[in-house]
């Protein structure tokens, strides 16, 4: 940098010595050491942000990925569960959750007499609660499919309740469970006492990933299953759609389209809707696809169609400037050669620019990941507890997303259910990395300069 | 590209041959936000009792459910409008014209508001009049009307402590605002006599009286909460000067953060709510397209699911949550068995 001071000057100006750094001199070094300070401090102070932000949610968010499990048997007592004694299935059918639990509640406080014996206040009703009230549900469907088992104990592997789960992630403590109407100090200890016995372990969660959402009263059996698969069911609709459309629509524009007034207008248009705000998306899908061509509410195919709309300028945006970084000598000696206009395009350029259009690609679908707006108007932002079926009938059944289900989840008034949307968001930053990471090895691969 | 074109191509005639075949299989609900939690617990243990698929519940305020709901009969519209507050005479003929002539109207139960702060601060023991001279934009001092004038709740009533007033109330898009004007803002008005000066000096007039109780001062005194509870929990977590106003099943789930104040010397609890004592509740309810029954299966079992007495009784999981279970609960079940629909306007 130094050396731009030592340009020729003009012969008017006094002549100063190289040796000595002048006025003049100092002042330009200083401005420009001023410019690298604000650029640094810029720099950091996005990093600074980055790290507050990721620190947040990581620390609040990694304890979703662990959770608490029970052990113990439980009798499967003929007297409750098929009082006709013929083991017939559709008697079977006619169980209710309600008429299972009270089994769980005998196999817990069995447990309590042996171990919280000398837990002073310990009632009943506290034992029962320790236990996950998703475990009635994951009882009858053991029964159903396994009827000849009645009479018998099995151990069975249960969820402990989510507060009972915090308190071995620190979220719940003797002092606030002291405060706190859903758990008590007693259950804590028991809890403890448990764990002393080998009957109750936290571990890693890979429900969290699987299981579908859960009602507000379970925050610790809820997961993301559903979202992870609405979410990929979008992405597939939006690359499906939005790749060979936008990169269709940008060669012609690019190479065969004339210039003229018209071919104007659609070039502002695209660069319009590029910035037009992403609920106005959803209000156009809600009327076009479902008011007007009657496809169901809540679906991924309405979804990705949405957010194919959005992606598109995007995709045509980022497709053109590769097709415009290719040299034209290349179109110009294809065409020299006698190619046609259209073999030119296939043969030579488009390979030529396909790592550009796949990075477009990539980070338009990235974005198309992490929106919300839209969703709400479809009917996505809703509680969903089945799992779409495979493609392309599953694309028609209701699910949600992954930016949904963490608006979701923050509404809930479980504090569980913090954790649960911090643990969300991880993952769908992990998926956006991924994806940027790909779209850099893509163009880093395949990339060529001229 | 030419796979991808394959597939596209492939996907779009998917597409319009599965929406010609597909016909709805599950229940979809929609409607107020504060029935929500309590509709996807029914709708979570329906799932695990019954072969049907688990219903589908949106959220998004009890007008915006209702507005779908009556948007017309057919596979493609909601089966269910959760609601906070009574369907009212309107939605009722915009129903009955877009050919939603059958609607059962199910109350399921009663929900609680409470005023709760934060758990370390002062304890509070209000009365609606409190609340009136507190938040209204204008109250009566010696028979003159005037701005008002306090910033203190000792300055209210002597008995409370001197703590600045702070108030977070729901926004007027929620069905929560106008049960808290109308029985906490309107009733204090009455209490304390102003609502007949406002008459008097509206000129008789009742409508613009009531209207002159509930409007609360924009001075930044009290602050409208447009998102949920969880918004305005943190609120208080952040100014533990402030009084916040929440459903009774979520200050339930967050009594180690929050302390509840007292209305008129009751504590709020299910069992005060139903026995009358407590005197800040509204009734919850659901409405049902009878003409969907029979076309969508499972409908009519969901509805007699959610009002078992295993369910929404006072022992059942949705009292647990924090609903107050409604004394006459056998009526609307045997409402529900014979299918009765509501008189429309039409």
């Amino acid at each position: 940098m130094t050396d731009v001071t030592a340009a020729p000057a003009s012969p008017a100006r006094k002549t100063t010595s190289l040796y000595e750094v002048s006025a003049r001199t100092r002042r330009r070094n200083a401005a420009e050491k001023r410019f690298r300070f604000y650029g640094l401090s810029a720099v950091l102070l996005g990093l600074m942000a980055l790290i507050v932000l990721l620190s947040s949610i990581l620390s609040q968010g990694m304890p979703a990925f662990r959770q608490t499990y029970v052990v113990m048997d439980v009798e499967l007592r003929a007297d409750k569960l098929d009082k006709n004694g013929n083991r017939d299935p559709a008697d079977m059918a006619k169980l209710t959750t309600f008429a299972v639990a009270p089994l769980i509640k005998q196999a817990t406080q069995t447990v309590a007499t042996e171990l919280g014996s000398d837990i002073e206040g310990l009632t009943d009703k506290m034992v029962g609660a320790m236990i996950s009230k998703e475990a009635p549900g994951q009882l009858l469907r053991f029964v159903r499919a396994n009827p000849e088992l009645i009479g018998t104990t099995q151990s069975f592997e249960f969820l402990a309740n989510g507060r009972i789960d915090g308190y071995f992630k620190g979220r719940v403590t003797h002092e606030s469970a002291e405060m706190d109407n859903n758990i008590s100090v007693q259950q804590l200890d028991l809890a403890d006492a448990m764990v002393a016995e080998g009957m109750m372990e936290t571990r890693f969660n890979w429900a969290f990933l699987t299981a579908p959402d859960a009602s507000d009263q379970r925050p610790e059996a809820a997961g993301l299953g559903v979202a992870i698969l609405g979410s990929l069911y979008m992405m597939m609709v939006v690359l499906c759609l939005a790749l060979p459309i936008g990169v269709a629509s940008s060669i012609y524009l690019e190479e065969f389209a004339p210039q003229n007034w018209l071919t104007d207008i659609i070039e502002v248009n695209i660069s319009n809707l590029a910035a037009v705000p992403s609920i106005v998306f959803g209000i156009l899908g809600l009327a076009i696809f479902i008011n007007f061509a009657h496809l169901p509410q809540s679906a991924p195919i309405v979804g990705g169609l949405v957010l194919t709309l959005m992606t598109l300028p995007t995709i045509i945006i980022s497709t053109r400037a590769a097709l415009k970084s290719v040299p034209p000598s290349i179109a110009d000696a294809a065409l020299g050669l006698g190619a046609s206009k259209m073999q030119t395009v296939f043969h030579h350029i488009l390979p030529l620019a396909m790592p550009g259009i796949l990075t477009g690609a990539i980070i338009g679908l990235a974005q198309a990941l992490g929106e919300t707006a839209p969703l709400l108007l479809i009917g996505m932002v809703a509680f969903v507890r089945e799992y779409p079926a495979a493609p392309p009938e599953g694309l028609f059944d209701p699910a949600t997303a992954l930016p949904v289900q963490v608006y979701n989840w923050t509404q809930r008034s479980d504090p569980a259910f913090f954790e649960r949307a911090s643990g969300a968001i991880i993952v769908l930053l992990v998926f956006l990395v991924l994806m940027n990471t790909l779209a850099i090895i893509l163009r880093r691969r395949f990339e060529r300069r001229w | 590209m030419t796979f991808v074109k394959l597939t596209a191509s492939a996907l779009a005639i998917a597409a319009v041959s599965a929406t010609a075949a597909a016909a709805r299989d599950q229940i979809q609900v929609a409607g107020s936000s504060t029935v929500l939690p309590y509709a996807s617990i029914v709708a979570e243990a329906f799932g695990e009792n019954f072969d049907f698929p688990t219903p589908v519940v949106e959220s998004g305020g009890s007008s915006a459910g209702l507005k779908k709901f009556c948007e017309g009969i057919g596979d493609n519209t909601i089966d269910i409008a959760n609601s906070s507050r009574k369907i009212r005479e309107n939605e009722v003929k915009a129903c009955a014209d877009a050919g939603v002539t059958e609607i059962m109207e199910i109350r399921f139960g009663y929900d609680g508001i409470v005023f709760a702060s934060a758990i370390d601060g002062n304890a509070f023991a209000f009365t609606p009049v409190d609340w009136y001279k507190a938040l209204s934009a204008e109250i009566v001092v010696d028979g003159a009307v005037v701005a008002n004038p306090y910033t203190m709740w000792n300055e209210v009533n002597p008995d409370l402590p001197a703590q600045k007033i702070a108030a977070f109330i729901p926004g007027t898009k929620h069905g929560t605002r106008e049960v808290f004007e109308d029985k906490v803002i309107l009733a204090g008005c009455e209490e304390t006599g102003d609502f007949e000066a406002f008459k008097a000096a509206a000129g008789g007039d009742k409508k613009a009286a009531e209207k002159s109780c509930i409007a609360i001062r924009t001075d930044g005194v009290s602050v409208d909460i447009d998102g949920d509870y969880t918004e305005t929990l943190a609120r208080i977590d952040s100014n533990p000067e402030g009084i916040g106003v929440f459903g009774l099943s979520f200050y339930e789930n967050n009594t180690a953060k929050l302390q509840v104040a007292t209305m008129s010397g009751v504590v709020p609890s299910t069992e005060s709510i139903a026995s009358g004592d407590y005197p800040v509740s509204r009734p919850l309810y659901f409405y049902v397209k009878k003409q969907h029954i029979g076309t969508i299966p499972g409908l009519k079992e969901y509805a007699e699911f959610f009002l078992m007495d295993d369910v929404a009784g006072p022992d059942g999981p949705l009292a647990e949550y924090g609903l107050v279970s409604d004394p006459d609960l056998a009526d609307t079940q045997t409402a529900i068995a014979a299918e009765e629909t509501i008189a429309t306007g039409s």
